[in-house]
């Protein structure tokens, strides 16, 4: 019996070493290609960790194309610093440990510059040591509010997206003067959604409201019915905000849930990205009221900017591919992919910026920059970036489902999402 | 909410994932019981027949229940075909060993997830349910003016949802005709008890094999197809009915069909249940809980035969 043991541990053993001869020459082969090239004439080389697959997938996809067209379009305007730019995608499966392979791909095997486009915050999270660590400029476009905490490094900033606390501080006063003050919110139980619960918490005390009910929910989930009872009977204004693959279920469900009775219903449009509106199910959407980063629907008074950001990413007026109009965009966050690549631009520019050696000059270049106006640059609206927290601040916009369409009714300016900054970056070393 | 209508409305989901769930650990079951192997890769026929419905239902035009209706008939076909040639390809050239058995599903496993996620790509894509009313539930209460009836807030079902706990009732039944009273069954049973007997009676054992196999895959398929309109596809959905399937048919019996039925009845219901007025996570860990109860106490299961 124990020769039996023996000889069957001596298959595995073996067995196991040749797959990992098999696996570390698989990898001895690929990285030769990412060494292969010669730092000096090779283009700028931007490592994109995409959500390609998992729970971020969707995004990614938009993520992708928005970064493909803003890339072009720096191309075609020249590169940078006279140097075109080429674009290092690799898939992190939308998770925290991949995250950071990825990030160290990029420093290691493929000499990027600098790291980029990273959306889900556990992903950030993940990712954002690992980048320190290696001294690679990382540039999120993630919305959480974890690089402007302090809890981040001085190498990851977030100059192109405002942040969750800044977004729902401005969002807080239209919910407690138009809609009600006792609010029940519906959130992703992950850093993201936990950001949520707590600044919207104390934004709404802030307004004379309060939150009745806390509800979280795994973003994996994928059936969402009953989580709806514990919505107790007097909330006003029901505050949801969900992620994931199942988003379209989740809000079908709260309709079905209430059927004629609803509650007022403010959501933010993460709930349906890449949804669209108008899908069987979400009639009852009608009437309800949506922060937006971005007004997916080409508004009255749509800017030059937004018509060329829309003609160079390929959506129509109503936020669809151009190729597939029920192919709906992550359009309310995807700009800030554009934005920041374009300020990376600039960061590399005034830093004079040559290769990984200037990497810190670039961190001080982009800390050095204040406010950007709208421009085709950044067709979201004029940005406040704050180089101390390494967050930027922009416009919010609340919009009200119309006949089918997300309507803009009100702006949210710049001041009413500031706060007081929690950490300085600039007193960290490099 | 209050209690009585609260409960109600939670074993309104409870018997909605009951329902699915009892189709799928049906198949699984089936395929232990009469072939003795362990199918890994159970969750991805269930995602495949949801990512086929899907496909089916957007090349079909005209009401929403034509394409409902054409998924239904296709998916599992497709895909009972498809496992029926795993079986020929793969079960059958390692002899159906067990422990080779496991490593080859999960070989197949990552086959058809990262094949779907090739082609299909990793959206999740939603199907148009045939019908979908939302049917608002009365509640009775004694109170002040006597017998009273009224409608509490919220509590509801949609005419879908009745409709997937009557098919797959309605599909459950005819398969234990199938099983108990067609030649085709009599085949099945004979095979489960002693295959090498049947094979000496003429039961051309490999043929059954496949067939079995193609079953099982094929009735995920339908609980996926009959889940889709409440849920959507997505190349990672197969996961959680493979670890509940493991479960019931675990806690129900391995190979029992009766187990089956009413183990997945039990965790549907106490997940619908819990989750609704605990939380779901609970819900998985009462599971769980009840899995290692079992090994512990009933390693058979609740209507599983020791074995002799």
């Amino acid at each position: 019996m124990s020769n039996g043991k023996t000889n069957k541990s001596t298959i595995n053993r073996r067995s196991a070493l040749i797959g990992m001869g098999a696996s570390v020459g698989a990898m001895a082969a690929s990285g030769s290609f990412g060494f292969a090239s010669a730092q000096s004439v090779a283009p700028i080389k931007i490592g994109f960790q995409k959500h390609a697959t998992g729970i971020g997938a969707a995004y990614g996809r938009w993520y992708d194309t928005t970064t493909q067209a803003a890339t072009k379009r720096i191309n075609d305007m020249g590169g940078i610093n006279g140097r075109p730019v080429e674009l290092v995608i690799e898939d992190d499966g939308t998770d925290p440990k991949r995250g950071a392979e990825v990030v160290e791909k990029f420093a290691t095997q493929h000499n990027c510059d600098v790291a980029f486009g990273t959306l889900f915050s556990h992903v950030v999270f993940g990712s954002a040591p690992r980048a320190g660590e290696l001294k690679l400029p990382y540039f999120v476009v993630s919305e959480g509010h974890h690089v402007a905490s302090g809890k981040l490094n001085r190498y990851t900033l977030q100059p192109g997206i405002t942040d969750v606390k800044s977004q729902v501080q401005s969002m807080a006063p239209f919910v407690g003067d138009t809609l009600g003050k006792k609010v029940t919110m519906i959130y992703p139980d992950f850093a993201f959604g936990h950001d949520h619960r707590d600044f919207f918490s104390d934004a709404i005390e802030a307004q004379g409201g309060e939150v009745v009910a806390k509800i979280a929910i795994p973003p994996t989930e994928t059936t969402f019915t009953r989580y709806f009872p514990s919505i107790p009977r007097e909330t006003e204004v029901v505050y949801h905000v969900m992620v994931g693959p199942a988003v379209l279920t989740f809000v079908k469900e709260l309709g079905e849930f209430f059927g004629p009775s609803r509650p007022e219903i403010f959501g933010f449009i993460d709930s349906l990205e890449a949804v669209d509106i108008n899908s069987p199910g979400l009639e009852f959407l009608e009437g309800t009221y949506f922060w937006e980063g971005n007004p997916r629907h080409a508004q009255a008074d749509q800017t030059s900017h937004d018509k060329a950001f829309r003609a160079a990413v390929g959506v129509d007026d109503r936020g669809a591919s151009l190729a597939d109009s029920k192919d709906v965009s992550t359009y309310a966050h995807m700009f800030g992919c554009w934005e920041t690549l374009n300020i990376i631009k600039r960061g590399m520019e005034a830093a004079d910026y040559q290769g990984p050696a200037d990497r810190s000059r670039l961190i001080e270049a982009v800390e050095a920059m204040t406010d950007m106006p709208a421009s085709d640059d950044h067709p979201q609206g004029p940005k406040r970036f704050n180089g101390k927290t390494h967050q930027t601040f922009g416009q919010q916009y609340i919009s009200q489902v119309k006949d089918g369409k997300l309507v803009c009714v009100h702006t949210a300016s710049i001041e009413d999402g500031l706060y007081e900054d929690e950490v300085d970056y600039t007193t960290q070393s490099f | 909410m209050e209690f009585g209508p609260h409960l109600m409305l939670a074993s309104l989901e409870g018997a909605v994932i009951a329902s699915i769930l009892a189709l799928t650990a049906m198949g699984l079951s089936i395929v232990f019981g009469v072939m003795r192997v362990v199918n890994v890769a159970h969750g991805e026929f269930f995602m495949l027949g949801a990512v086929i419905a899907w496909w089916v239902a957007s090349h079909v035009g005209g009401h929403a229940a034509f394409g409902f209706l054409a998924a239904l008939i296709i998916a599992p076909l497709f895909v009972g075909a498809m496992a029926a040639g795993v079986d020929r390809l793969i079960l059958k050239r390692i002899e159906y060993d067990p422990d080779r058995t496991i490593v080859g599903t999960i070989g197949v496993l990552y086959i058809i997830q990262q094949t779907t996620l090739m082609t299909f790509g990793p959206d999740a894509r939603p199907v148009e349910a045939p019908f979908n009313t939302r049917l608002a539930l009365p509640w009775f209460e004694w109170g002040e003016n006597g017998f009273a009836m009224f409608w509490p807030w919220g509590l509801s079902t949609t005419s879908y949802k009745l409709f997937v706990i009557v098919a797959a009732a309605v599909i459950l039944l005819a398969l234990w005709m199938l099983i108990t009273r067609t030649k085709l069954g009599l085949i099945m049973r004979a095979t489960q008890q002693d295959s090498e007997t049947a094979q000496a009676f003429g039961v051309p054992v490999g043929r059954v094999y496949s067939w079995v196999f193609g079953l099982g895959a094929g009735l995920a398929a339908i609980g996926a197809v009959l889940v889709v309109p409440i849920q959507q596809a997505h190349y990672l959905m197969g996961h959680d009915p493979l670890l509940l399937s493991f479960i019931v048919v675990i806690i129900g019996g391995l190979g029992s069909l009766p187990g089956t039925v009413i183990a997945a009845f039990l965790i549907g219901m106490s997940d619908g249940i819990i989750s609704v007025f605990f939380s779901p996570t609970l819900a998985k860990i009462f599971a769980t809980l009840l899995v290692a109860m079992v090994l512990v106490f009933r390693p058979q299961g609740l209507m599983g035969r020791r074995a002799p």
